[in-house]
């Protein structure tokens, strides 16, 4: 019986160790490819990285100077796609929510088709911003404005912004829902007994509340959208331009884009590997900010 | 004289239009209770949301609309359908200056060849690759931030572990071009630098948040009562897991395999630096290999509007599209009636 006991207590302790080296060596690899990772970037850049760097042009043929334009381009292509991604999810997030009635066949549709949205690979919007937007979106424009002149039906800012809208859209659209949910259904029956209509119960008293959640999916989107290079591909991206992007139909250098040429078809290999460096370090500087920034503003909406 | 303890009449507020989602008799005004209308501008701002939300809806059917219609002289465009076959692109053609009849994809030669075997192989191996790594990695990490971690140390490790997932896949992708093969080549003495297994272990950093967070959640979800009752009975915790947990989360970890599946399918600038780009046959992980997004993105840039690669391209792109969306709705179904099935127990 003893003997029993200790075999049994023995063999738990066995059990469990093994149980804890297993999973724990899994998180450790993974923190190690972490570390790992941004060593090998942090180290090979940090020569590099100035503020020459990220405030001035290329020169010499991509060998000197900065990534100042790359920069631009990035900030300005997020912007506007923030400008678009935003506004369209959050709406369609408070549509799926408070104005869709939950149980409907086509609102369980609609919800499915956001999450098959979510899955699509990144490259298949390459295709579709190409095949839509610039060439039947852009190249219409140019037929019934420009007497079929090229000016909207080539790779520019917007056609990207856009490209990049749609992917980011599920990432915008999931947060904002979950955080309306996280609402008690409560205050909206306060509210409308008190004799305010859907609008106000939806702008004054559910939209501020869920605000946090919004930004964390707007923050989010950012930094996804921030990093993407296929999307842009093919809808506006440029490895060099003499001059910054003046329009909506320029095209514009990119910091993703830049690392993917610069990496796969640069003829010098000793020179561009340090401006590589210190680039692939700028754009994970930038989007793990972001991505902290979001996990800061999730944990106080749960404190608070 | 006023009554001094005037109690004010309760407003009420009626819906411009009838709503649908409340009881009939709360639609009727209640007699003698003022009636209080909400400002003019709200109703097109009302309208404005709604049209909002259906662009979203149209951006999806777009997506799948676009592919199809880009895709479709594959079997409309007589001249498309000279150039390319169903059968060349699935099955074995005898070309001209071969031997035997082969399944090749070189669509830039004099006689363009679409077979789309060396793609769907080298996806396939590189999926299979960072499958093999991220889905054990993702599930036992799962497992120790839901059931060892406890406090400061769970909070910390979780968002690190999903700040991977915030690392863009072009920086991976170089990651693997510059230091990962280097390094994976000293070690194993590839014959070429890039290749499946390179491509594929870069791929499961990617794909290793998508299923640490799903089974994570998964993991959580399974009823504390069953853990309670499994320890009461004497099993110690790593059999709670093995027996109890893990069978019971087992949908919730299949469709993060599921979806993990899929986004390694459909990843594109990883494999595009990383796997060589060479179009070739075998089922060997050290040889070079190039994927379906891959053969898209280094492709569609030089060819022409409306040709038959054009068309093929966009075949290509659609395929993904209806895979990875199988995926996900497989992935999203499982999750889905497994929250109802915890929910309902």
């Amino acid at each position: 019986m003893q003997l029993a006991d200790k075999t049994r207590s023995l063999r738990a302790k066995l059990g469990d160790t093994a149980m804890v080296i297993a999973t724990l060596s899994a998180v450790l690899l993974l923190l190690l490819a972490l570390v790992l990772l941004l060593g090998d970037v942090m180290v090979h850049a940090g020569a590099k990285l100035s503020w020459t760097f990220i405030s001035q042009a290329p020169s010499n043929g991509m060998m000197a100077g900065g990534i100042f334009p790359a920069i631009l381009g990035t900030a300005m292509l997020v912007l506007l796609m923030t400008a678009v991604s935003v506004p369209v999810g959050v709406a369609t997030a408070i549509y799926l929510h408070e104005y869709a009635r939950a149980d409907a066949l086509w609102t369980r549709a609609l919800r499915m088709a956001v999450q098959n949205l979510a899955g699509v690979p990144s490259i298949v919007f390459g295709l579709f911003g190409l095949g839509f937007f610039v060439q039947f979106v852009g190249g219409g424009m140019d037929k019934l404005l420009h007497d079929g002149h090229l000016v909207w039906g080539q790779p520019g800012l917007l056609w990207a912004a856009l490209t990049l809208a749609t992917l980011t859209l599920p990432t915008t659209i999931v947060a904002t829902e979950e955080a309306l949910r996280q609402i008690p259904a409560a205050q909206r029956e306060a509210a409308y007994a008190l004799a305010t209509s859907r609008f106000e119960v939806v702008f004054r008293l559910l939209v501020p509340q869920a605000m946090p959640g919004i930004l964390t999916g707007g923050i989010l989107a950012v930094s996804r959208g921030a990093g993407e290079v296929a999307p842009i591909l093919f809808t506006g991206a440029a490895y060099f331009l003499p001059e910054l992007p003046k329009s909506l139909d320029s095209q514009f250098m990119h910091l993703g884009y830049h690392v993917y040429v610069m990496a796969t078809q640069s003829a010098d290999v000793d020179a561009s590997t340090p401006i590589l460096y210190a680039t692939v370090a700028v754009l994970l500087i930038l989007t793990f900010t972001l991505n902290l920034a979001a996990v800061v503003v999730r944990a106080r909406m749960r404190a608070a | 004289m006023p009554t001094p303890n005037a109690i004010p009449l309760p407003l009420q507020h009626i819906a411009s239009r009838p709503r649908r989602d409340l009881p009939e008799e709360t639609q009727q005004p209640i007699r003698g209770l003022p009636i209080r209308r909400p400002p003019q501008w709200h109703a097109p701002l009302e309208w404005l949301v709604r049209a909002l939300a259906m662009l979203a809806v149209l951006a999806i059917v777009l997506i799948f609309a676009f592919l199809v219609k880009s895709a479709l002289p594959m079997w409309t465009s007589g001249e498309v359908r000279k150039e390319v076959t169903q059968a060349q692109m699935w099955f074995a053609t005898l070309w001209p200056g071969y031997d035997t009849p082969q399944n090749v994809w070189q669509p830039v030669s004099e006689v363009p060849k679409f077979g789309l075997w060396p793609l769907v192989t080298g996806t396939l191996k590189s999926t299979l690759v960072s499958m093999a790594i991220a889905g054990p990695m993702g599930v036992a990490a799962a497992i120790f931030v839901a059931f060892y971690a406890r406090g400061r140390t769970r909070e910390i490790l979780k968002p690190t572990l999903e700040l991977l997932a915030g690392i863009p896949s072009v920086v991976l992708g170089f990651f693997a071009l510059v230091s990962l093969a280097t390094w994976l080549q000293d070690t194993f003495g590839f014959d070429s630098r890039l290749n499946a297994l390179v491509s594929g272990v870069a791929l499961s950093l990617a794909i290793v948040p998508v299923v640490f967070t799903i089974s994570e959640e998964a993991i959580r979800a399974v009823p504390a009562t069953y853990v309670e009752a499994s320890t009461a009975l004497g099993a110690a915790k790593w059999q709670t897991i093995l027996k109890v947990v893990l069978p019971t989360a087992a949908p919730g970890i299949a469709s993060a395999i599921a979806l993990g599946f899929g986004r390694a399918v459909g990843e594109t600038m990883v494999v595009l630096m990383a796997s060589g780009n060479a179009a070739i046959t075998s089922w060997n992980p050290a040889d070079s290999v190039r994927t379906l997004s891959a053969t898209i993105a280094s492709e569609l840039g030089e060819v022409v509007f409306g040709s038959a690669h054009y068309a093929v391209l966009f075949y290509l792109g659609l395929l993904l599209f209806v895979f990875t969306s199988l995926l996900n709705l497989l992935g999203g179904r499982v999750i889905d009636a497994q929250k109802a099935k915890v929910k309902s127990r």
